[in-house]
């Protein structure tokens, strides 16, 4: 189960925002994204989680081992914290939610409503979506947004214990979740324009 | 698949709106019609199949955002996209939902509104045939065109727009049945060809949708 | 050579340029010929009068805006296969000029059906489907106006269209399930028995040449206009990300 990513440019809305990302990720190691807003994290995340087209390069991953939690957790707020997840646990066709909801500390507000539950705690049951996927490979797109120091830590320990069950996480954020990960600072892969000898996008291609 | 459908069961009636708004749109339909045409009872009997279609057309037309709208806004459809279900299943599904919550209950009234509307005796058994086989067609055909404008910032007047014109022909057959029906006449055609509409549209519509939406989520 | 060549902007503007005045100019001498001996240089009809000469605007604006809607899916199909955003941009231009050319058909339809059939409108096939597909075309062009990504606007658009093409043939076929009408059958036909005598035909000939000139050239104007406005987004967008 490895991700291998080479020479990868990605693009939003048709204009190149990075070009020339390459990195692999195997079993037990967790990357993490680094660089300034609008550098094209997200979009790199997203090309990776196979929601847009890569404008070039290679995305060599084993079908079906992706996980995707993007920005927004999709939790739905009239279901219940056990219906949510639930829900995810049989798309997949998966199961583990009670080990989900006690590993993301959602077992005291299982039958609350989600749209009852505070930030942080909707933000721990979008998160414990990931774990009732049984997937190996998770892509996270700022997990720990609006999460406190001790659901942070909390987080930490579940990727950490995820590792070490053999999987591997992606994962852009500001945030030092003390983990032993790789580091990937998209600031030097920002795309160049066309005019400095960069790649040209679908947006103008034979237009400029 | 089976999840899905019960989720969206599950949120279209604990939202509430759902469908109890199209049924009652539907029931202003039936009330509104003869206080614009006047109480004559020969008029409402000679009109009443095509003022039932239309007002469950625009009953169901109602609901249509709320298909993929929703999840679209909470991330959910990405979270979708990204599952081992296909997408082309995840709109039939949605569909299905939908005319669960807003087309079958449409089904189920329409006889009283014929009562309202002065539908004569023969028409009745034949309305709920057409309606039963059409409305399929009308939430597969809504959620093409929701696919369509799901990105979109304010399109729902829009998605009328789109999809009005792709009803026409499900409307026009559909209310032949019920029209024919009332007056005694033969109404295979129209019902085999109201038949064809909706199988022809359960079997390619949802990959034009899954398409769509692709692109808007891209 | 291939014909694909053609569908690089810069090879398509070059070409186009070339092109455009010489199919406007032939598409203005056509229409005033074509007119002029139509409209003057014809005899009155016995059963219809002079009325009968607005067969050509009529005809040709009725033919050219089913055949704008066909080229609109043929540039569709193409995109979505072939990825060209000439083909994308000229489906997109050919849409206000085939709506233009229905709303033609449809009030000369009306003004000639007045003194026809005595009313300016009637509820037959023929003249429900071309203001079905007038609305068609409506939402064709709404969708293109909605979506500010073009590419996505190009996606979406196109499969619109290829739905929307069904949808619009099955329409056809239900109107006139619906209601069997007093329209008269085509004006020109490979039937001799239904054909217009020839005297009429000839210059409603030169019309049509002269309907299809002016589709070809207004198309080539607007994708022209196309092509130079997403060039002006590009810029843009690469001068908003430096």
């Amino acid at each position: 189960m490895e991700l291998r990513i080479t020479n990868l440019a990605v693009a939003r809305a048709g204009v190149p925002v990075l070009e020339g990302v390459s990195f692999a990720l195997r079993p037990g190691q967790a990357l993490v994204l680094r660089g300034p807003n609008g550098i094209g994290k997200t979009t790199l995340l997203r090309t990776v989680a196979g929601l847009q087209p890569a404008l070039a390069g290679d995305i060599a991953v084993a079908a079906e081992s992706v996980a995707y939690a993007a920005h927004a957790d999709g939790v739905k707020a009239t279901l219940t914290v056990t219906e949510n997840l639930a829900f995810w646990a049989a798309a997949y066709g998966s199961g583990g939610v009670a080990a989900a909801m006690a590993a993301m500390d959602l077992a005291s507000l299982a039958d609350r409503r989600a749209g009852n539950l505070s930030a942080g705690q909707r933000r721990r049951l979008g998160l414990a979506r990931l774990l009732v996927t049984g997937r190996p490979i998770w892509v996270m797109d700022e997990p720990t947004i609006s999460l406190d120091a001790a659901s942070v830590q909390l987080f930490a320990g579940v990727v950490r214990a995820h590792l070490a069950d053999g999987g591997a996480a992606l994962i852009a954020t500001h945030i030092d979740l003390g983990l032993e990960a790789g580091v990937l600072d998209l600031t030097g892969h920002k795309a160049k324009p066309p005019a400095a000898g960069g790649r040209v996008g679908t947006f103008d291609e034979a237009f400029g | 698949m089976i999840a899905l459908l019960i989720r969206d069961l599950r949120l279209a009636v604990r939202a509430g709106g759902g469908f109890g708004l199209g049924l009652a749109f539907f029931l202003l339909v039936a009330v509104i019609v003869p206080l614009g045409v006047g109480p004559e009872p020969a008029t409402l009997a000679k009109i009443s199949p095509g003022i039932l279609w239309v007002g469950a057309l625009l009953s169901c037309l109602l609901s249509l955002d709320r298909i993929f709208a929703l999840d679209f806004e909470d991330g959910s459809l990405d979270l979708l996209a990204t599952s081992p279900m296909p997408l082309e299943g995840v709109v039939t599904v949605k569909a299905l939902a939908h005319w669960l919550v807003t087309g079958l209950p449409l089904v189920l009234v329409a006889p009283v509104l014929g009562l309202l509307l002065n539908l004569p005796g023969a028409g009745y058994a034949w309305l709920l045939a057409s309606l039963a086989l059409g409305t399929p067609a009308l939430s597969v055909i809504g959620a093409f065109g929701a696919a369509l404008t799901v990105g979109l910032k304010r399109g729902g007047l829009l998605m009328s727009l789109l999809v009005l014109p792709l009803y026409l022909p499900t409307l026009i057959f559909g209310a032949e049945v019920v029209r024919r029906g009332a007056q005694g006449l033969a109404v295979g055609t129209p019902l085999a060809l109201l038949a064809g509409i909706t199988a022809g549209s359960l079997a390619l519509l949802p990959f034009a949708a899954a398409a769509a939406i692709r692109v808007n989520l891209r | 050579m291939s014909i694909w060549e053609y569908a690089n902007p810069k090879r398509f503007m070059q070409t186009s340029g070339v092109l455009l005045p010489w199919v406007t100019a032939a598409a203005l001498v056509c229409l005033i010929a074509g007119l002029i001996w139509g409209f003057f240089l014809t005899p009155d009809a016995d059963k219809f009068g002079s009325t009968v000469k607005i067969i050509y605007l009529h005809v040709p604006a009725a033919m050219m805006a089913i055949s704008a809607w066909m080229m609109m899916l043929v540039a569709s199909l193409i995109w979505i296969i072939r990825r060209h955003h000439v083909s994308a941009l000229s489906a997109k231009a050919a849409a206000p000029v085939g709506l233009t050319f229905t709303l033609i058909g449809l009030v000369t339809g009306a003004i000639w059906g007045e003194p026809m059939w005595g009313t300016w409108w009637a509820w037959d096939p023929r003249l429900t489907s071309f203001l079905i597909l007038a609305l068609f075309y409506l939402g064709y062009i709404a969708l293109w106006q909605a979506v500010e990504d073009p590419d996505t606007a190009a996606d979406l658009t196109s499969v619109l269209c290829i739905v929307g093409s069904v949808f619009a043939f099955l329409s056809r076929y239900a109107v006139l399930f619906w209601n069997q009408g007093l329209h008269q059958g085509a004006s020109l036909s490979v039937d001799q028995a239904e054909h217009v005598a020839d005297v009429y035909s000839n210059p409603l000939y030169v019309c049509i040449a002269g309907f299809i000139l002016l589709f070809v050239s207004l198309v080539l104007l607007r994708t022209r206009t196309e092509i130079r406005a997403r060039r002006m987004q590009a810029l843009l967008a690469r001068e908003r990300l430096a």
